[in-house]
């Protein structure tokens, strides 16, 4: 078998301003999926041709650097393309997360994925298409005003005259820089954008046609799995693989200093060889204790205290107040907990590394397997496969350098396969986050002083976080960033007095990343809870309390949506529910990082006394992310961010022991199930005319405090550690 | 010891030729036979990705010796329906779009079939308990209640 490679010179062919014309039609697209195009094609981001490419039939590529993660984006970025271009939806295609072929839109993270990847996306087809309305108007000799186009065929309204973009610009490239100013089309003409259009994924996923990562395969493609040490930092000894030898299939036992795989032929045959290897560890136990965790993270090095929010002087304000309230807050240790474990597949031959990957961000990965493998980034090419729902920096990424490390020992294809426990143990964790708040309030119980410190680790320079592999095996390696965990930590509200601190830890027991909401949960969790404290302390609704500290007219419409669709009441006294099972409810608010996506929500819980048991029944969300893209996948994603952090907020916790993480199944990291589910309610305001802001995220980050508020509405207790277990739950209830 | 096994899938006849007789019928499936509708999740039979229907009942096939399955009709995601003629189930998950990256609906959707041949209208209570050990980290499970009730509306 021949490995089909890209060359350089294909590269630089394109990349100055030499016309270069290649055939790009919808095989392009198909064969960038199964990688055996050799493209030669700008991935420049300030290039039309970046972004899309229109083949003679008048069908549409478009290259996009941000990913579906399972989230519904391929199908709302072909609304987008197609009302832009003025062409109906099933002419146009897309390519996803290719470095060969694709801009690098930075990582498909931070609900970025509409608002940036999207709207950058969007302004390359007005380019495109406002170029293609003035050629066609020289060519039929036509004034442009008078031009109208639809599916891609422009008509002059006068002559009747008609050319097609298929004619116009089929299979050359466009030579055109993507001008940020294009006129977008106006609103009232848009057919595809703002509707409910089906997702183009499901039909394929619902009846088992859909190629996920995990099904590609290459041509004499081997299989391995790695062996992890006993204990997070153990070195090998010695390993001993003669009964693996005897494994049907068995090819090979690769071992790079700390790194130990096994490889096969078949998957089956690579798992028995992986299991019938006898390794040999040190033994190590450097991490902290677990029932000490919070005294550990705070006796942990300081970095560097840097302020986030800074108004007025709450020194002086702080001790002047009336009277003063404090409140500490932790978040546990979460894992991303996808439920198909990390998957990837590496070629290496002749010096050139071709990479599938579950990525959310093939850019850097191509810039991560360069340096640890000490390759020129042009000779590797990482290609994205949808894999499963992915929320965060996770195990995808290691799991490619798994296969890369093992391809290039082999120079023959390599499929990875991670276990349920090497994803649970070796993916990068959400990190620890304490966080202490304190606040001033004057006579009539408004807030003169807030401050919040969050304790969290320390931000490297670059974005990446460091490989497995690439740990294990010694070689070249990057710091591990822990994504922007200080973000809403600043409040929405208009204090006189406010300083937010993050305090940044030298280190922190597990490598961490950035998993669904990163900090922004953690931040909004204590900011919440203890705005909702001040209220109560002050004696007023929770939600009056709110809308009283903010000066923002679009903030109190979503607060307002929320309560009149929940038919919100003003609370009476806590915890006066005294049957076996109180009921109560809550509310929260989050301005996303205080510039974009609002959210308001109304939780209802019902806490067991006897148990401990807290039972989410509903949940009120009001939605203000500008322009609406797709309504029904819009909702899709808010009951995804509802759900996945009810059950972080009740029952997620890692568990390890001095050596190794020991919540290695969904015995011992257990995720909600379908009984604990709550009813979910949504309000869209929906805002054609602004421009579309993130929605993978933010709802997310409101969910742990409204619950904590409704369960202080229930029971009278304030629960100030996620998650709120049965066990923490019935200490609380019993120390009352 | 290679040994034959031989098994019916989706209405076909197979004869296996495999290693490990131990292997479970997943890898089986998704390797020799090529199907891509059984997932592997866990190998623990913990969250139910991998669910076929052995003899029309849902079973963990990350945990089915493919001896075990020898003999047996064994019905994947694929036999269930095609994208030509859907099975109600997978038309009623398209219909609620009860889907976000799909990984664990293989076991949804053939979790939920064993459930709609013992009872063909069951309440939203006893669909809840029925999927309670297929595991959904997206946060799917309103629409998938969903789903499964409408797909047993359709059946009626």
């Amino acid at each position: 078998m021949k490995m089909e490679k890209f060359s350089r010179r294909d590269f630089l062919k394109t990349s100055g301003a030499l016309v270069v014309t290649f055939s790009l039609d919808h095989s392009l697209a198909h064969a960038a999926e199964k990688g055996k195009s050799r493209p030669a094609k700008t991935v420049a981001a300030d290039q039309v041709d970046g972004f899309v490419a229109i083949d003679a039939k008048g069908n549409v590529t478009v290259f996009s650097g941000k990913v579906d993660l399972g989230t519904g984006v391929y199908t709302a970025l072909t609304q987008i393309a197609a009302d832009e271009l003025y062409v109906s939806f099933e002419q146009v295609k897309i390519v996803q997360g290719d470095t060969a072929l694709t801009p690098d839109q930075g990582n498909t993270w931070g609900s970025l994925t509409i608002q940036a990847g999207g709207v950058q996306i969007r302004q390359a087809c007005a380019t495109a298409r406002e170029a293609l309305l003035d050629q066609a108007a020289a060519k039929l000799g036509a004034a442009r005003n008078e031009l109208a186009v639809r599916d891609g065929i422009i008509s002059s309204q006068s002559s009747g005259r008609k050319i097609s973009y298929g004619e116009l610009v089929g299979g050359r490239n466009f030579e055109l820089k993507l001008n940020p100013k294009a006129p977008l089309k106006p609103v009232s003409e848009y057919t595809l954008v703002g509707r409910s259009v089906n997702r183009l994924d499901i039909p394929g996923k619902v009846t088992g046609r859909f190629t996920y990562m995990h099904d590609f395969k290459r041509p004499g493609m081997l299989h391995a799995r790695v062996v992890r040490p006993a204990a997070l930092r153990a070195t090998l000894v010695s390993h001993d693989d003669r009964a693996a030898k005897r494994i049907p299939g068995f090819v090979k036992t690769v071992r790079k200093d700390n790194f130990l795989a096994a490889v096969a032929k078949t998957e089956w045959g690579s798992i028995r060889a992986a299991e019938a290897i006898q390794a040999k560890w040190t033994s190590w136990a450097g991490l902290p204790d677990k029932t000490r965790l919070w005294d550990h993270v705070r006796g942990t090095k300081v970095v560097r205290d840097e302020v986030f929010q800074n108004v007025g002087d709450t020194a002086k304000a702080m001790p002047a107040g009336a009277r003063q309230l404090s409140a500490t807050y932790d978040f546990a240790v979460h894992t991303h907990g996808s439920i198909g474990p990390s998957c990837a597949v590496a070629d290496y031959r002749d010096g050139q590394l071709t990479v599938w990957s579950s990525s959310q961000a093939t850019h850097m990965l191509r810039r991560q397997l360069a340096r640890m493998l000490n390759m020129k980034a042009e000779d590797v090419r990482c290609l994205y496969l949808e894999g499963s729902g992915c929320y965060g920096r996770n195990g995808h990424e290691d799991a490619a350098a798994d296969a890369a490390l093992i391809a290039r020992e082999l120079g023959k294809p390599v499929r990875v396969q991670w276990s349920r426990a090497e994803e649970q143990a070796w993916s990068p964790k959400g990190p620890p986050t304490l966080l202490e708040h304190r606040a001033a309030l004057d006579a009539a119980g408004n807030v003169t002083a807030w401050e919040s410190l969050v304790y969290i680790p320390n931000r490297p320079k670059g974005f990446e976080v460091t490989l497995v592999a690439a740990e294990l095996s010694g070689l070249p390696k990057d710091t591990a960033f822990p994504g922007n965990i200080h973000q809403s930590l600043a409040v929405p509200y208009t204090f006189p007095n406010v300083k937010a601190t993050a305090r940044w830890l030298a280190e922190t027991p597990f490598k961490p990343s950035w998993i669904r909401t990163p900090g922004r949960m953690q931040n909004t969790y204590a900011n919440e809870c203890f705005m909702d404290e001040c209220a109560a302390a002050a004696g007023a609704d929770p939600v009056e309390y709110r809308l009283r500290n903010l000066k923002d007219a679009r903030g109190a419409e979503c607060i307002d949506r929320c309560v009149r669709m929940a038919n919100w009441t003003p609370r009476g006294k806590p915890g006066r529910d005294k049957g076996e099972i109180a009921r109560g409810r809550g509310f929260s608010y989050i301005k996303y990082e205080l510039v974009r996506t609002y959210v308001a929500v109304v939780a209802d819980v019902a806490v067991n006394r006897r148990t401990g048991a807290v039972q989410v029944e509903r949940f009120h969300v009001a939605h203000d992310c500008g322009q609406v893209i797709n309504p029904d996948g819009l909702k899709n994603q808010i009951e995804g961010n509802v759900v996945q952090t009810v059950s972080r907020t009740l029952i997620e916790d890692l568990k390890w022991d001095r050596g190794a993480v020991t919540g290695v199944d969904w015995e011992s990291y257990p995720i909600l199930r379908f009984p604990g589910v709550p009813a979910v309610h949504i309000d869209l305001i929906d805002r054609p005319g602004e421009r579309p802001w993130g929605a993978g995220e933010p709802t997310a980050a409101v969910v742990p405090s409204a619950i904590a508020n409704a369960i202080y509405d229930a029971v009278g207790i304030r629960m100030r550690s996620v998650p709120f277990t049965p066990d923490k739950m019935l200490a609380a209830l019993r120390s009352v | 010891m290679a040994k034959n096994i031989p098994l019916t899938v989706n209405g076909k006849s197979h004869d296996l030729r495999v290693d490990d007789p131990q292997m479970p019928l997943l890898y089986a499936l998704r390797n020799d036979l090529d199907l891509h509708g059984p997932r592997f999740g866990c190998g623990l039979a913990q969250c139910g990705s991998c669910t076929v229907l052995v003899d029309g009942r849902a079973v963990r096939s990350c945990r089915m010796p493919l001896s075990a399955a020898a003999g047996k009709k064994v019905v994947t995601l694929e036999g269930l329906g095609s994208p030509q003629k859907l099975h109600p189930l997978q038309e009623a998950f398209i219909q609620e779009q009860a889907v976000q990256c799909g990984y664990c609906i293989n076991g949804m959707i053939m979790q939920a079939a064993d459930l709609l041949a013992r009872n063909k209208r069951p309440s939203e209570d006893e669909i809840r308990q029925a999927l309670a050990n297929n595991l959904c980290r997206c946060g799917t499970h309103v629409r998938i209640v969903r789903a499964v009730k409408r797909a047993a509306e359709m059946m009626a």
